[in-house]
């Protein structure tokens, strides 16, 4: 079955080019069929992937091979740098108003996330101090503003509706309530259509004419097919769009979408929906996409989670404790809360480089460990967490009677510690690092 | 739907106007093809396999297509290009054929699973069952067991009440499988010929999730033997490839039984059917051709085949 992800196979197909001391036509001709099968089977477009062919091949059967570079590299490196070209290049950000309040309107296909994406938007801005305003413009589908209206509670923002009135009454209205109530940001959610339909499509230029957005951003799901383009095309003719959001992305899809939506309407993708959680946004990088793409992995993207979420004197405390030996179990669940707090562990480790699709099918983590490793700690007394050596038979039966766990559970854990404890020992005698694979997660 | 006032237009009418995309473009693509080619060479199959492609019938089935094709040609010695089009249809009818038992022809109690990733339609397709159901004489119980995408129970209700059947509803965030469970006594007390059962889309690769949806399917097993038990993966009509990932991993999980393949009547090409029926021997029970509660039929292999390709 083709599971292997594009990344996976377009190494496999690199992988036969890497090593040789030159490159000739047939050569990259050759690796050429295994990245055209891997991008349509990833649902990159049609046409798309004729064109991107053309250009590498162009690129790679020349001149442009670096020295300190094998040819395989070369290709790779060829296929990353067109990849993320055909992504947009660099991030594109959000064109805020001078003059308060921007609007931004939502539109898209049915089922493709527009409600959960205008509730992660109102979220996203109100994290950056602004004064967000949702609006309930889908006046269609059952219960869609009742889903908007629990969507803006959890991001705890207003959402301004007018039951089943005409949405373009109903974006005026809101328009003109954003403006006597300070709302700097009006996030417009509209009625999800499929293109084809003129009536609704009409609605939304009435609407566009009505209130002026600043944006319109096309929801896109990652998993569409080669339909993906005709969405976005017709969307930007018949509407005009300034940008996309790609959702979904947390899912097995290849994510060929992403790939031919920039690449056909010329509109950068500007956001990314990577779950159901209202944090689950995240700002397009085109560049690390392509690397993840090819298997590069993101690392960028775990520095920067990690930076903002990890408090850097603590990390420095811990350090300096690893280093002295003097790492204790209340220690070690306060490195827990902080891993906890960069987000699901699945999705750290699939952008480590290395850590491909394949590798992680094998690994399935159990993000209650989590919080099961922690009641194992909160039960124990503060002697025994800074002393786990006293930690008896009773007192492990005791504490695996407290967290409602197993005495297994218990020794497991302890086990785990002392293994950790182990390596932080070997590792500041270590400079050179650990070899991959070595180590362990503690708590998994 | 254009003339939603107007008369219905029959079942086989809504199925072609549905198909007429995927009919266009496919069939319009083989045609063009046939007017260029006078003579069948490699060219011709690279465009053959280009065009099935594009219709998201995935290069894997494409090859297969292709290279069934290709024997044919050889062994039969055929030279004319308008005979393409008939082992087209001849290959993918005889790909989508192979009969499949429908839910709706069990006599005992039926137990129906509705499953699917995010926004592919569940709760939609669910209220257009209920209704099919009920209108062919059925007793009809839902079970709203999304109780995690916000205002889902409401959507659901809404639905209900359209069709005019009962609702077995807990609060939001509630567990899943506890809505299954009170559905299932309730659905025995009450003797009803049909249960659905809703459930929050998930994305197939969120282990835990899918932990939760075999832990329901358990629950049916375990609390309603006598039942015939069916799981109905629902399957957006845009989807590309990852339609096959998503058919093999919950069926792996919760032992799909057959598929309702939704938004055909958007510019769905509706080719990765093609894909995972060859692929994976899962059969497609229901088409979602609309948007209203009667848009929705029984799949006909052979219907939808000739509206593909006629």
């Amino acid at each position: 079955m083709a599971f292997e992800n594009l990344a996976d196979k377009l190494q496999s197909a690199l992988k036969k080019l890497t090593g040789k001391g030159k490159l000739n036509e047939k050569d990259v001709k050759a690796a050429m069929r295994e990245v055209r099968i891997a991008l349509l089977e990833a649902d990159v477009n049609f046409i798309v992937v004729k064109d991107l062919i053309k250009k590498i091949t162009e690129r790679a059967v020349g001149t442009e091979i670096m020295e300190s570079l094998t040819p395989g590299q070369q290709v790779i490196k060829i296929v990353n740098e067109e990849l993320t070209a055909l992504m947009g290049g660099t991030q594109s950000k959000i064109t805020m108003s001078p003059k308060s309040p921007t609007v931004i309107m939502l539109v898209g296909l049915q089922g493709s996330g527009k409600t959960t994406h205008a509730g992660k938007l109102a979220y996203y801005f109100k994290k950056q101090g602004k004064n967000p305003l949702l609006v309930a413009c889908d006046i269609y589908r059952p219960a869609a503003i009742k889903q908007l209206q629990v969507v803006g509670e959890k991001a705890e923002t207003p959402v301004f509706e007018y039951g089943k009135n005409d949405p373009v009454l109903i974006a005026r209205e809101a328009l003109k309530f954003a403006k006597n109530n300070n709302h700097d940001i009006v996030l417009i959610d509209t009625a999800g259509r499929l293109h084809i339909n003129e009536e609704l499509m009409e609605e939304l230029n009435s609407i566009k004419n009505k209130v002026h957005p600043h944006e319109i951003l096309l929801v896109v799901d990652s998993m569409t097919g080669q339909d993906a383009v005709n969405v976005a095309q017709s969307f930007n003719e018949q509407l005009g769009i300034d940008g996309l959001i790609l959702t979904k992305l947390d899912g097995d899809t290849r994510g060929g979408a992403a790939l031919s939506a920039k690449a056909i309407t010329g509109k950068p993708i500007k956001f990314s929906g990577i779950g159901e959680k209202l944090e689950d946004l995240e700002v397009f990088h085109p560049d690390r996409m392509a690397s993840r793409i090819l298997g590069m992995g993101d690392v960028l993207t775990i520095i920067e989670r990690a930076q903002a979420k990890i408090d850097t004197k603590k990390a420095q405390e811990m350090e300096k404790k690893l280093l002295t030996q003097s790492f204790t179990l209340d220690d070690y669940l306060e490195q827990l809360e902080q891993v906890k707090n960069m987000g699901s562990l699945q999705d750290i480790l699939s952008m480590i480089p290395g850590m491909n699709a394949k590798k992680m099918s094998g690994i399935q983590i159990d993000e209650k460990q989590i919080p099961r490793t922690q009641a194992i700690i909160q039960s124990m007394t503060p002697e025994e967490r800074s002393k786990p050596s006293i930690i008896n038979a009773s007192r492990r039966k005791r504490i695996a009677a407290g967290s409602g766990t197993r005495i297994q559970d218990v020794n497991q854990l302890l086990k785990s510690y002392e293994e950790l404890k182990k390596l932080m020992k070997q590792m500041t005698s270590m400079t050179k690092g650990m070899k991959k694979g070595k180590i362990k997660f503690p708590f998994m | 739907m254009e003339n939603k006032n107007k008369e219905r237009p029959n079942f086989f009418e809504r199925l072609k106007f549905g198909l007429a995309k995927t009919r266009n473009s496919i069939t319009s693509r083989v045609d063009e093809l046939v007017k260029y080619y006078r003579e069948i060479d490699e060219e011709f199959f690279e465009e053959l396999e280009e065009t099935l492609i594009l219709a998201d019938v995935g290069i894997e089935t494409t090859e297969d297509i292709v290279n069934y094709i290709k024997k044919r040609v050889k062994e039969e010695k055929i030279g004319d290009v308008t005979k393409i089009k008939d082992l087209l249809k001849e290959k993918i009818t005889s790909i989508l054929a192979e009969d499949s038992s429908n839910p709706e022809s069990k006599d005992r109690p039926t137990v129906i699973l509705v499953v699917g990733v995010n926004g592919v339609g569940k709760t939609t397709t669910i209220g257009k069952l209920a209704n099919r159901y009920r209108k062919t004489g059925k007793s009809v119980l839902v079970a709203a067991a999304d109780t995690f995408r916000a205002a889902a129970g409401e959507q659901l209700e809404i639905w209900c009440k359209k069709a005019e059947v009962p609702l077995v509803k807990h609060e939001d965030k509630s567990d899943p499988a506890a809505v299954v469970f009170d559905a299932i006594q309730s659905a025995k007390s009450r003797k009803v010929d049909v249960l659905l059962c809703d459930t929050a889309g998930r994305l197939h690769n969120k282990k835990n999730l899918m932990n939760e949806l075999e832990k329901i399917n358990r629950i049916i097993n375990r609390e309603y033997p006598a039942a015939n038990k069916e799981v109905l993966l629902v399957v957006d009509a845009t989807t590309g490839q990852n339609a096959i990932a998503q058919a093999s991993i919950f069926k792996e999980s919760v032992d799909i039984t057959g598929i309702v393949l939704t938004k055909l009547d958007g510019t769905a090409k509706g080719g990765v059917v093609i894909a995972v029926k060859s692929q994976l021997g899962i059969p497609i029970y229901y088409l979602g051709v609309g948007e209203d509660m009667d848009d929705l039929q029984p799949f006909d292999p052979k219907a939808f085949v000739e509206a593909l390709l006629n």
